[in-house]
């Protein structure tokens, strides 16, 4: 039975080793925030950060997250990297009321939150590199860009 | 409390519906409406909130709970009910709540589809814009009357404001918690006073998204996220050709996959059932079926794009005919024709289709994103053999829909409902979540058809539009459903709407329709009709402004003077874009063009002008997109700037890249490897500008998609001067074909 740091806890999982740590977190935890939206990596819907690097956990066996710190969008205000971040993201995501239908915005946070972690004040094709991978059908893109830009303002 | 329920129920006529309100304590109205709560006249539970009607409850801690008949699915709905509410009532925003409508097509109809309950047509704040006023101000109405009278005051000296009673003369004021249980004594007034607009307090102002925070935190639950004690996840193995159908199946390996607990046949194919959703799926992975394919469809794209080819050369059943568009065009100085192409489109929504049942002795019940509840009620009880009230709705926020859960054939749902029906069959407690994988919800059809046009046209010396005919093929929405009966004369009005109603002003108008009956099941998808007919004719108007060398705004305008609302969002799109002005050039070798569009659909205006930017190696970029938009009264302005973001995006991913093809009846993508979408370094700027109004609100929803293609492919024709008249682009294919 593999054991797994989610979310500064650790959990002895009733799951079989090869089972994507989408489905651990979903079904097992009901940690249900992070979201399947292609199973295949494509989408980022089930974005969560493993040591604080944004990872797709669709396509991630839980194997592979033995050991490591994984932090869902659950997980964020306690988050012992990035939570400084989201609390500008998740801030600046309420405040240009970003979402619409909300089903991929776990996975853009965490995005954006790695992104700014890693980098406070990135230019456009920074955000462009960092968040292409998520996919969001309302094309809620444009408001995604002004409240990455409008959180590293508040980071600054 | 006591309370004689049989004397609360009041009806009150409400815009163009009659509304059931009644009182109602809220464990019922939130669980069974109307069922044994005349039981409830002994309780002595304290203290409820109060149902003041059959949309608002408030409770005694002075939450405002806003009952939304309307899906949420990312469209802004509950916050556009909820501003109406809050508008009437005078609450303060911060109070406000939204809870799902039960399924009960007497209270919760959408009033323009009649005895139905449905979300769609970018209808929910159009139909619901009296409505939820009424409710609200009648709430409001019964809050001052039990102030009045216990202050012992004329209820004209009470005032409301941000959900605070007030008798200013005496200085006393109440909460609405406080007044709520007198207030739920009195009689429901049946001609409450709406406000003028200028008395509105949010209605066109900002509030903040009712479901914001629930989103971003991720606790916002969808279908995808419901857990029940002993629920199973089915994931169920779909034949690979539309209309074939089990065989045979070898379960033997399936079974041994551990966490595999059941594997069943149903209608649509073998279902196997797990702990969850890793194990069932791995089940369904080992599962063996043999297909019949005896009633395939099995057609390629190329072999239905050659019918529809053919279809293109012979009249079809008569959409419009004024004047005579033949003989105008043999008169015309100028005639042009040209011939546009859409491919099978998928929705794609994030969420795939999913759906929660519960079947026992009692009846179901039901968790989806609900978008047609009177429609799936009806099927999904005459497949258990129930009367639709024993199939309970939970409506839950939708991962996305443009369209694809309001299925004519309650598909998914009806599916879930035979996976339970077949376990309880068996004997066994029938709890599930049928849960499609991306590919199987983009290989299961229901798209928006494959369509062609051609377009004929003449223009006088002047530039004066002659004759104008419009040749339409493709599949055909409502046949072959429970809305047959709307398709009159051989037209569904949603395969011609755009070209019947065609604005630009000529005296001969000639449109008429081919449905070729394929095996390819097809649904509305956002705009339904517009999607193909604002292309074909917004392109091609532009040609025609060309060949008339007029500027395509100019050409427009003069053949709109008929359309005072067309010329508003027009004139609004061409000042905030700087039509007068040169477009700023691009970098050496790089060629920029401007091009515009105009749509009206589901009665509102879109215009749109679009600027590109085409590298030297033929690749572009859309750079901007400048939106102007009459919707009437903007409830939310902000919602509708998102709205027409979001339509210009959703459009753009079917301009710029997605389409359904076909193999031998094989649907050949499968997830967004191959079925690319839109992703955010392909957004363009936008701008949204919002023309004032004082007309009723009409929809958003879907309005902002139709209108980009072709003010991009107009762009690129003034960039490149190739014409694109096929969907997706592709650029330079004239060129190279």
């Amino acid at each position: 039975m593999p054991t797994l740091n989610i979310n500064g806890q650790n959990h002895k999982l009733d799951v079989e080793p090869d089972t994507a740590l989408l489905w651990a977190l979903r079904d097992t935890l009901q940690l249900t925030g992070t979201k399947y939206g292609c199973g295949i990596a494509a989408c980022g819907a089930c974005t969560v950060l493993l040591n604080g690097a944004p990872t797709r956990s669709c396509v991630t066996p839980v194997s592979a997250a033995v050991g490591q710190r994984v932090t869902t969008i659950e997980g964020l205000p306690t988050a012992k990297t990035g939570n400084k971040a989201a609390r500008a993201v998740q801030a600046a995501w309420e405040k240009l009321d970003v979402v619409q239908c909300g089903y991929c915005q776990s996975g853009q946070i965490m995005s954006a939150v790695a992104l700014l972690t890693s980098n406070p004040k990135p230019t456009d094709a920074d955000i462009d590199t960092a968040m292409a991978g998520n996919i969001c059908r309302c094309a809620t893109y444009h408001r995604i860009r002004a409240a990455i830009h409008d959180a590293s303002r508040a980071l600054a | 409390m006591s309370i004689d329920n049989a004397n609360r129920r009041e009806f009150f006529k409400v815009g163009a519906g009659l509304t059931l309100a009644f009182y109602l304590p809220p464990s019922l109205a939130a669980s069974n409406l109307g069922k044994g709560a005349a039981s409830l006249a002994n309780t002595s539970t304290p203290p409820l909130p109060l149902s003041l009607n059959a949309f608002v409850r408030i409770g005694t801690d002075d939450r405002v709970t806003v009952i939304a008949k309307h899906l949420e699915m990312g469209q802004g709905t509950y916050t556009g009910l909820s501003t109406l509410v809050a508008e009437e009532l005078d609450a303060a925003w911060s109070q406000i709540h939204v809870e799902a409508a039960p399924a009960d097509a007497k209270r919760y109809n959408n009033l323009f589809f009649g005895p139905m309950q449905a979300t769609g047509g970018s209808t929910s704040l159009a139909n619901s814009f009296m409505q939820m006023r009424q409710a609200g101000a009648t709430a409001r109405a019964m809050l001052v009357s039990a102030a009045a009278q216990r202050w012992q005051v004329a209820p004209e000296s009470i005032t409301i404001r941000q959900g605070v009673v007030t008798h200013a003369a005496s200085n006393r004021k109440a909460r609405f918690g406080e007044l709520v249980e007198a207030a739920a004594q009195l009689p429901v007034p049946q001609d409450v006073k709406l406000k003028a607009p200028k008395d509105f307090v949010y209605i066109g102002k900002h509030v903040a998204r009712t479901d914001s925070k629930a989103k971003i935190n991720g606790t916002a639950i969808y279908t995808q996220d419901i857990h029940l004690p002993g629920m199973l996840t089915a994931v169920v193995a779909h034949p690979p050709r539309f209309g074939a159908k089990v065989k045979s199946f070898d379960a033997t390996r399936a079974r041994s996959v551990k966490g595999v607990v059941d594997i069943v046949e149903i209608p649509t194919g073998v279902a196997v059932l797990g702990k969850d959703f890793w194990s069932a799926k791995k089940g369904r992975d080992a599962l063996s079926v043999t297909w019949d394919e005896t009633a395939a469809f099995r057609l390629s794209t190329a072999e239905i794009t050659q019918q529809y080819k053919t279809l293109l050369d012979s009249p079809g059943a008569t959409a419009k005919k004024v004047g005579a568009a033949d003989t105008a065009l043999m008169a015309a100085h100028t005639q042009l024709s040209a011939d546009f192409s859409l491919p099978y489109l998928a929705h794609a929504t994030m969420e795939p289709m999913n759906c929660a049942i519960r079947l026992d002795t009692e009846g179901c019940e039901v968790w989806n994103g609900e978008q047609a509840q009177t429609t799936d009620q009806l099927k999904i009880a005459a497949a258990l053999g129930l009367k639709p009230e024993q199939v309970k709705i939970n409506m839950l926020y939708a991962g996305g829909s443009f369209g694809r859960r309001s299925s004519t054939q309650s598909d998914y749902p009806l599916e879930a409902a035979q996976i339970a029906k077949a376990i309880f069959t068996a004997g066994k407690p029938a709890l599930i979540k049928l849960v499609w994988t991306r590919e199987d919800d983009m290989r299961a059809g229901s798209y928006r058809p494959q369509f062609m046009h051609r377009i004929t046209a003449g223009l006088d010396a002047e530039g004066n539009l002659m004759a104008w005919k419009q040749r339409i093929v493709g599949q055909s929405i409502l046949v072959g459903t429970a809305l047959e009966g709307y398709v009159k004369d051989g037209i569904d009005m949603s395969s011609v709407e755009g070209a019947v109603n065609l604005p630009y002003a000529t005296a001969n108008l000639s449109v008429d329709l081919h449905s070729p009956k394929l095996g390819v099941p097809v649904l509305w998808w956002r705009s339904v009709g517009s999607t193909h007919s604002a292309f074909a004719i917004e392109s091609f108007v532009d040609e025609l402004a060309y060949a008339a060398k007029k500027d395509p705004i100019a050409f427009r305008r003069k053949l709109l003077t008929e359309h005072p609302r067309h010329l508003g969002v027009i004139d609004l799109a061409m000042r905030a874009s700087g039509w007068d002005k040169p477009l700023a050039p691009g970098k050496f070798g790089e060629k920029r063009g401007r091009g515009f569009a105009v749509h009206e659909s589901f009665n509102s205006f879109v215009a749109n002008v679009a600027e590109v930017t085409v590298k030297p190696d033929g690749s572009f970029k859309v750079d901007r997109v400048v939106c102007a938009v009459d919707c009437g009264i903007a409830v939310n302005p902000d919602v509708v700037r998102a709205q027409m973001e979001g339509g210009i995006g959703f459009g753009l991913s079917a301009a710029l890249h997605s389409e359904i093809t076909l193999n031998e009846g094989r649907v050949e993508q499968s997830n967004f490897t191959d079925y690319p979408v839109l992703r955010i370094n392909e957004m363009p700027d936008i701008e949204v500008h919002i023309v004032p109004s004082a007309e009723p609100p009409t929809g958003v929803g879907e309005p902002g998609t139709p209108v980009v293609a072709p003010a991009v492919a107009n762009a690129l024709f003034a960039a490149t001067g190739e014409r694109l008249r096929q969907l997706p682009f592709r650029l330079g294919a004239a060129k190279s074909a």
